[in-house]
């Protein structure tokens, strides 16, 4: 059974940002409590990233969920790797986890002034 | 149709190992819920893995009937 054709449009926008959030609205207007926490928590961290609405998409809002096996949205990416959705983001910024993978990864942290 | 907190308990010792469930339905709506599972089972595994794991137990319910589960995932403390 090949694999939906979205997972390569998935696989292209995650190559192309470091870091990657597929989410309900966007950055500036998050659409679901969960979104937006993991926006405040990049935020608070100074990190650049790109925001996917999957409001919009249909198909990636499925394909996504298939893709990282996992069911729920928002779902964080850095440097093509899947950290995790909310709950797993919200506790590594709370243990200084989430600053230390950026740092591994090589990813600029403007820390907010 | 919201879940339970007792089948969401039930569902996730029958799939998990040893598992030990605490639940808190957050908005007293059985849709919005925070549970704490400790299992044996995921000693040594990722967060990632971990909470995977929650939800293969759940059946697919999760994203679908239960649209909110604040999870916390651990093994014992040795």
């Amino acid at each position: 059974m090949s694999e939906p054709e979205v997972f390569s449009r998935i696989r292209s926008e995650i190559g192309k940002n470091d870091v990657l959030l597929f989410m309900k609205g966007t950055p500036v207007f998050p659409q679901c409590g969960f979104s937006a926490a993991v926006v405040e928590v990049l935020s608070d961290l100074g990190v650049k990233f790109q925001g996917v609405n999957i409001l919009t998409d249909a198909e990636l809002r499925q394909g996504i969920k298939e893709f990282s096996q996992w069911p729920t949205i928002p779902q964080l990416y850095v440097k093509g790797e899947f950290v995790g959705g909310c709950d797993i983001v919200r506790e590594m910024a709370e243990t200084g986890e989430l600053e230390q993978l950026m740092k591994e990864k090589g990813v600029a942290l403007a820390k907010a002034a | 149709m919201p879940m339970a907190a007792h089948d969401i308990i039930q569902l996730i010792k029958a799939g998990i190992p040893g598992a030990e469930v605490e639940i808190q339905d957050l908005a007293g709506d059985g849709d919005h819920y925070a549970a704490t599972v400790v299992s044996p089972a995921f000693a040594g595994k990722s967060k990632i893995q971990q909470h995977q794991m929650v939800y293969g137990a759940l059946g697919g319910r999760m994203g679908g009937v239960l649209h909110a589960l604040k999870l916390t995932t651990m093994a014992p403390k040795a």
